[in-house]
């Protein structure tokens, strides 16, 4: 067991459970018994608290210790995360003004609640709704798995439930203050978490370099070991450079990515939450310095090869864990105190977007499915209430999925999470700017996209760890199959599966709709083209929390 | 709500020629041109170095097209009243 640093985890994360409990006093409504109010912390948060907010949201504590792991593992193709995100603001710049002004004026809380109102369809709100929430739920208990590798690294490192509990207390802590503050509390403890994110990984890109004889050593070192043979595949690991079979996927993963960043529900929760459209705009150009960060710390992969740091085993699985890289390098080259702020700071930061996720996942359940097919009649109130409820359901689900199932599994569905969310981009986001699209054509797009997806994920091997199925997202060229026909056999390079299920989607939603546009009902469109530009200080603007 | 809302606000689609400027960040995605070892700064390949650089091309160019138009007198584009979508019956409220 690492006392001091397990001392200082305990302190930190006692600091931000009461931080969690007073945020309900936070620029206090006078109730919380309303979405707009437990669910975006009443539609009001500035330029800062947004920044704060929608970073910690963004940049999780799982992507904090799985992209190093990627570059230690595999090199280069792991950096796709730094054009990622580099991309990602310019890209949703203007359609996520449009999202959050016709969100504004007519009340929205979810993307799905835009998508029934822009169509008139409670069904392809529905389909939108599901395919959020079982996007969410895995990243939820992704945020775990990063807690639980900090966990492990501090000791807690036993076998079957006992195991397990550590894990267990900090999620039931967590689940209680949000439970009572709504997205208050993630906004208030992301202030700590990215204070202290910010500090442990510019000590880290400073210190290390300097103390393993700089970056120029520390990518020969890498270079060396990833073009060295993995015994398990009897090819090499990598290369600290791309080759000319994996630079499409390198490509297509970050923008397939970027593209469905915003279509995340809790990004579009931490969207809804800002005051105005300036506050949106701003942050576009404020964000990126998270990506600075996320590149930093990616290159830690490699700090991590140089320094000799070998993953810990996991005693619940009995596996070697690579995400324990990062936890185990700062315990092997910091002061036991330092490690303790690094862990701590690991820590939070999976508490702030595992609250926001939950609170999406609640929001959407409440709103189009609840709402809409089991009891029609709810008030603002029973919505506040039944929320708060599908936030603990939420919760607790993501915790047994841990507990029970294969942390694998987590990680296997969050790459099917991130295919299956992109498969609502023509619903969601091309639908800010047109209704060309028919709403029938956007339910056989996303049926399409969404099954070729799965099927396309399921034939992907993964010969270092031994798996047959949903081995990775990296699809050979060689293996796509149109109904049997092979348009580029032979060819090793890679593509992303998502893109490619995107790209089927669209096609699907097209030319569907270029046959049943006129002969069937594209439903009634509830909002006006002057609702995609309402701004904060506008007359006659909805009032917020209105029951 | 009127489609015309006071204060001379936008309705439709806008377009202003100052938001292609968020295109240019996305030659991050043209991989053939950075993918090499040389130059290095500070020991780091030139792959890692100029993929950092972009991020600061991409701040200026968000910051740029926030700039550009802001105070730009909007219009309503041409295209928005022949649109399909005006014809159906929920647009206006």
């Amino acid at each position: 067991m690492q006392w001091t640093e397990l001392i200082i985890f305990v302190l930190l994360f006692g600091l931000v459970t009461v931080l969690g409990f007073v945020a309900a006093r936070w620029r206090a409504a006078e109730s919380l018994d309303h979405l707009d109010e437990w669910g975006l912390g009443g539609r009001k948060f500035g330029s800062w608290i947004t920044w704060f907010l929608v970073g910690g949201d963004l940049y999780t504590a799982y992507t904090f210790v799985a992209v190093p792991a990627l570059l230690f593992g595999a090199g280069a193709t792991g950096f796709f995360a730094l054009p990622y995100t580099i991309i990602a603001y310019p890209l949703v710049f203007l359609p996520v003004l449009r999202m959050w002004s016709v969100s504004r004026a007519k009340g929205y809380v979810t993307p799905a609640d835009f998508v029934r109102g822009r169509y008139g369809s409670s069904l392809l709100a529905l389909l939108i709704a599901i395919t959020g929430i079982v996007a969410t739920m895995p990243y939820i208990a992704l945020q775990l798995v990063g807690l639980e590798a900090v966990l492990r690294s501090m000791g807690f490192n036993a076998s079957g439930f006992l195991g397990h509990l550590p894990l267990l207390i900090a999620f039931v802590i967590l689940a209680v203050y949000t439970y009572q503050s709504g997205l208050r509390a993630p906004a208030l403890i992301a202030f700590v978490k990215d204070i202290l994110i910010y500090l442990v990984i510019l000590v880290a890109v400073i210190y290390l370099p300097i103390k393993l004889g700089g970056w120029g050593q520390i990518f020969s070192d890498a270079q060396t070991h990833l073009t060295s043979t993995n015994p398990a595949t009897g090819k090499p690991f990598g290369s600290t450079l791309l080759n000319s079979n994996n630079q499409l996927q390198y490509v297509t993963l970050a923008f397939g990515s970027a593209l469905a960043l915003f279509l995340y529900p809790h990004s579009v929760t931490g969207v809804l939450a800002s005051r105005g459209r300036d506050v949106l705009k701003r942050n576009m150009s404020a964000l990126p310095a998270y990506s600075l960060l996320l590149g930093l710390l990616a290159l830690l992969g490699y700090v991590a090869i140089a320094a000799g740091t070998t993953p810990l085993v996991n005693n619940a699985t009995g596996r070697k864990d690579t995400n324990t890289v990062i936890p185990e390098l700062f315990n092997g080259q910091f002061p036991s105190w330092f490690a303790g702020i690094a862990f701590a700071a690991i820590g939070i930061g999976a508490l702030v977007p595992a609250a926001i996720m939950s609170i999406a996942a609640a929001n959407l359940w409440t709103r189009n499915v609840y709402k809409e097919y089991i009891r029609k009649g709810a008030t603002p109130r029973d919505e506040a209430k039944q929320a708060k409820l599908a936030s603990l359901v939420v919760k607790f689900g993501a915790v047994l999925f841990i507990v029970l199932i294969d942390p694998q599994y987590a990680i296997d569905l969050q790459l099917i999470g991130g295919v299956i969310i992109l498969q609502t981009l023509p619903a969601v986001a091309i639908a800010l700017y047109t209704r060309w699209l028919h709403r029938w054509a956007l339910v056989a797009g996303w049926a399409v996209g969404l099954g070729w997806g799965l099927i396309l994920l399921y034939q992907i091997p993964n010969p270092a760890t031994k798996r047959a199925h949903f081995g990775g997202s990296a699809l050979a060229l060689d293996k796509l199959n149109i109904l049997g026909w092979q348009p580029f056999e032979g060819s090793q390079v890679q593509i992303y599966v998502g893109f490619v299920a995107l790209f089927a989607n669209l096609l699907v939603a097209v030319v569907v709709s270029l046959i049943i546009r006129g002969r069937a009902s594209n439903g009634t469109d509830e909002t006006a083209d002057s609702d995609y530009h309402v701004d904060e200080h506008d007359e006659n603007l909805r009032p917020i929390a209105a029951h | 709500m009127s489609a015309n809302k006071p204060g001379g606000r936008a309705s439709g689609l806008v377009f202003n020629p100052w938001n292609l400027v968020l295109l240019i960040p996305f030659i991050v995605l043209l991989t053939p041109i950075y993918n090499r070892q040389s130059p290095e700064l500070f020991g780091m390949p030139f792959f890692y170095w100029f993929q950092f650089l972009v991020i600061i091309v991409g701040v200026a160019s968000t910051i740029t097209v926030y700039r550009m138009t802001k105070k730009a007198p909007v219009t309503r584009a041409q295209s928005e009243t022949s649109d399909v979508d005006t014809l159906d019956e929920g647009s206006a409220e």
